[in-house]
């Protein structure tokens, strides 16, 4: 087995046949799933539009929270199920935002505000309890989480109000403890990150990049680093951006909060397809050994296609049937190029390598704790932002629940999407959230044609969240422990 | 200072802290007038109604699996064994053609059920985590979790005929089923030898409706309410976990239990005296499922009702936690621990709930106290017994 792994990676031109049964092992549970939620969709007999509408409006809302466990997975900590640990700080701003009156965006923004520096203190001190516990990340991370909720639960259940003075009748429970159990953000934070304008976000980042270049400028008249001509350029494209959002053609358009699905799709293929242009020039002038010429072509074939499906009418009506909220959309998109864009820094390949081996690591004069606990802090302060987009979209902050199952979808999502306890990728994280959610939404309904009762979809959802955890935890397990028999074999 | 901190150290921190504070509790419970005879009958139920489920860690520990999260596993089979042997007793109308006998022989079946398919289903999960050695606890984990998960399609696809276990309306188990009319406190509660019960019988079996049954006044001493006072001594509960402390013991110190706390302890040494540890720790595995399996009945006989559904997701947590925090380690465990550590853990939640109530009208706080502790002292025990570098 693993000789013919080993044959595979020095001739990557293997046969045909070959190459597609590994292309089809390595994604086993992704076609699985995909397979599964075929035939639940079937037997279930929902509209199509609808739910693909639902798909994409969970893609919105979860998507942030799942793409936040990537980091530790770069550096060899397993999957994060301590991000309940961020979700709680988000949880605490929240409430404090609305107990205070703040509403819209301004009181996300101060709820964001609030919990950054929450987060990255609890992420502190969960990588350095992670650090202790070398090689028990996991179990630890799942335990912490009920740890925190139980902590949680005391200061939400007895601190508030009993010891913290907090006597609003509308949050409090009548006696004057604990916080209720459910809370409407309906005219507060409901929506403060959905609603926000393209023109606004437009704004939002003319003055982020004034800001940026400012600070740059100053450093250069400082003469303590050099301005580029690269910042310069920047400034200038992002200053011609803004001053076309004022021509009043395109003006009219960006007064919206949504895009619908057929401007977004084609830009989202367009880029796919100048990606893999850009990486095959680059290859074709300096080759690189790990480039994969015929699976680029193979992207931008497929873009094509997909560009040319939009065209028939079935398909034009349900895409132009969805729109997308703009800013988590942009949000995610952030945060992939984020991640991608970690991974070529000096940190991120700090985490690379302890993540493959911390001996190697700590040999090469990386300070193996210090990048865990970077780790970890990141993760952290992510989950957390994934939860105040998660809240704001929900609508309603159940109080004590809303954290708990956090941890265990996000993680069995990004597996589903075929990453594992030691690699996982955007793309994973993007399908896998997809898949996952689209069995959400369809197995109760499945359950209900089935057997006439939809508790048993239900059920079936919870088992299957539990179960492709199970199965990947002990896969890997058991793979990671292979090679170690066969050298005590020989 | 130096003997202080000796006497620490021996103790260890967290029984030190956990056994102040049950005491303090103590205290403060009978400062403020609580009926103390009720208070500490309800802690011994309490402490013998979990116990056979910790002690099922201990041979899990021994045989080198580290701590079975997935009892769960053990504790659906027993809930199986129990719905089955219900269903059965029913459907035949023992209690209609047995009277009295009838609970005894229900609870040896679901005991008999509960024994057998714990025991295959330990087996393959022991063979489960010979293949993914080192990282048992995780995976243990969340096996426990499908499991429960997957019994709770089963439960709501059963279709009984007992109207203790069915809905009665729409189709699947009941969330809580009552042992009333079943074998519900025969090991625990006094009042099962003092008045009959009335038991509901089958229509297919007789068309009487119900019968009353009266369990035989000789058996009283299984529960003995001492001088009336209220204090009851669970004597049948506590004989059966003396028994299977007994068995444990006999079989660690017999030349298998010996060769299986050896392969728990250093597997390569093991290996070269020609012991199959894989073999041991599917044995250990095994042992320690179908202990889980007997834990819940008990449990379950105890407290007089079954719990399905997702009732105990977080068992396992809560016999992992009291295990340690009676001083095993994640690779050493003794009955001593089980037993101080059940008594300490649930001891103090019996006592924090009528103190609470007493002292601050939250009535949640018990429940996050449990959820503090028992987290607390596996992450403190994990901090303990990791670390250093693994790869």
């Amino acid at each position: 087995m693993n000789k013919k792994i080993a044959n595979t990676m020095t001739n990557p031109d293997n046969n045909i046949s070959e190459r597609i049964k590994t292309l089809l092992f390595d994604n086993k549970v992704m076609i699985v799933f995909a397979f599964l939620c075929f035939g639940a969709f079937m037997v279930s007999g929902m509209q199509l539009e609808a739910v693909v509408a639902e798909v994409f409006t969970r893609i919105a809302r979860n998507g942030f929270t799942v793409l936040a466990l990537l980091i530790p997975v770069f550096a060899g900590m397993g999957l994060n199920f301590g991000i309940v640990i961020g979700a709680i700080a988000a949880q605490i701003a929240i409430f404090a935002v609305v107990y205070w009156r703040f509403t819209g965006l301004g009181g996300m923004m101060l709820a964001v505000l609030i919990a950054t520096p929450l987060a990255l203190l609890f992420g502190y001190l969960v990588g350095k309890l992670f650090n202790k516990m070398k090689g028990a990340e996991m179990i630890a991370g799942l335990i912490l989480g009920y740890f925190a909720d139980g902590l949680y639960q005391l200061l939400f259940l007895v601190l508030i109000g009993g010891v913290i003075p907090a006597t609003d009748p509308r949050y409090i429970i009548d006696g004057g403890m604990g916080v209720k159990n459910a809370i409407d953000l309906t005219g507060s934070l409901k929506y403060s990150i959905d609603r926000v304008k393209i023109i606004d976000l437009a704004l939002g980042l003319l003055i982020l990049v004034v800001v940026i270049t400012g600070v740059k400028l100053f450093l250069h008249l400082k003469k303590k680093r050099q301005l580029e001509r690269k910042d310069l350029i920047i400034f200038a494209v992002v200053a011609i951006l803004y001053a076309i959002t004022y021509v009043p053609a395109i003006e009219k358009h960006l007064f919206a909060d949504r895009i619908n699905l057929i401007v977004a799709l084609p830009l989202f293929l367009l880029f796919v397809v100048i990606r893999n242009l850009l990486a095959i020039y680059k290859n074709s002038k300096k080759p690189d050994p790990n480039f994969n010429r015929p699976r680029s072509i193979f992207y931008i074939a497929l873009s094509v296609l997909v560009y040319i499906l939009t065209y028939v009418p079935a398909l034009e009506s349900l895409i132009m049937s969805i729109n997308l909220p703009v800013l988590p959309y942009v949000l995610i998109t952030g945060l992939c190029a984020f991640n991608n864009g970690l991974l070529n820094t000096r940190l991120g390949q700090n985490m690379r390598t302890v993540g493959q081996s911390q001996t190697v690591a700590a040999a090469s004069g990386i300070n193996v704790d210090r990048t865990r606990v970077i780790a970890m802090m990141l993760s952290t302060l992510l989950a957390c932002w994934g939860q105040l987009i998660y809240l704001q979209n929900i609508g309603t902050f159940s109080t004590y629940g809303a954290h708990l199952q956090i941890g265990q979808f996000a993680v069995a999502a990004l597996l589903v999407g075929g990453a594992s306890v030691s690699k996982a990728t955007n793309k994973q994280a993007l399908i896998g959230v997809t898949l996952f959610h689209l069995l959400f939404i369809i197995a109760p309904q499945a359950g209900n044609q089935l057997f006439g009762d939809a508790q048993i979809g239900e059920y079936f959802r919870v088992f299957v969240s539990y179960g492709v955890i199970a199965l990947s935890l002990a896969m890997h397990a058991w793979q990671r422990k292979k090679p170690l028999e066969e050298i005590t074999a020989d | 200072m130096t003997g202080f901190k000796k006497f620490v150290e021996k103790v260890g921190l967290p029984r030190l802290i956990i056994g102040s504070f049950f005491i303090v509790l103590i205290i403060v419970a009978l400062a403020l007038g609580l009926n103390a005879p009720f208070l500490f009958s309800d802690i011994i139920r309490r402490w013998m109604m979990y116990s056979i489920l910790v002690l099922a860690m201990v041979p899990g520990v021994q045989s080198g699996i580290g701590l079975n999260f997935g009892i769960s596993l053990g504790v659906v089979s027993g809930l199986l064994g129990a719905v089955i042997a219900m269903e059965v007793s029913f459907v035949n109308g023992w209690f209609y053609h047995f009277g009295a006998g009838a609970a005894w022989l229900t609870l040896l079946l679901a005991l008999a059920i509960a024994i057998v398919i714990s025991a295959l289903v330990g087996a393959a999960y022991g063979m489960l985590l010979n293949r993914v050695k080192g990282s048992e606890m995780t995976v243990s984990t969340y096996v426990g979790f499908s499991s429960i998960a997957l019994m709770n399609i089963v439960w709501i696809m059963l279709r009984f005929k007992n109207g203790q276990l069915k809905w009665p309306i729409g189709s699947g188990l009941r969330n809580t089923a009552s042992l009333q009319e079943s074998f519900g406190g025969l090991l625990s509660d006094p009042m099962v030898y003092e008045s009959p019960r009335s038991i509901t019988v089958y229509a297919d079996v007789s068309d009487v409706g119900s019968v009353s049954v009266q369990q035989p006044k000789s058996l009283g001493f299984l529960a003995i309410d001492v001088n009336d006072s209220g204090f009851v001594l669970p004597l049948g509960l506590i004989l059966v976990f003396a028994l299977c402390c007994l068995i444990v013991w006999l079989f660690s110190r017999s030349k298998t239990g010996i060769a299986l706390s050896a392969a728990g302890e250093n597997e390569l040494f093991t290996l070269s005296n020609g012991i199959n540890v894989d073999r041991m720790r599917i044995l250990g595995t095994s042992i320690s499922t179908v202990l889980g399996a007997i834990g819940i009945i008990m449990y379950a006989q105890t407290y007089g009702f079954l719990q399905l559904y997702n009732a105990p997701l977080m068992m396992g947590f809560t016999a992992v936690a009291s295990v340690l925090l009676g001083g095993a380690t994640v690779t050493r465990a003794r009955i001593s621990n089980v037993i101080i550590g059940t008594l300490l853990f649930q001891g103090i939640l019996t006592v924090a709930l009528p103190v609470a109530n007493e002292l601050v009208n939250v009535s949640a706080l018990p429940e996050v106290t449990r959820i503090i502790i028992s987290n607390g002292i596996i992450l403190y025990a994990l901090s303990k017994t990791r670390g250093g570098n693994q790869r």
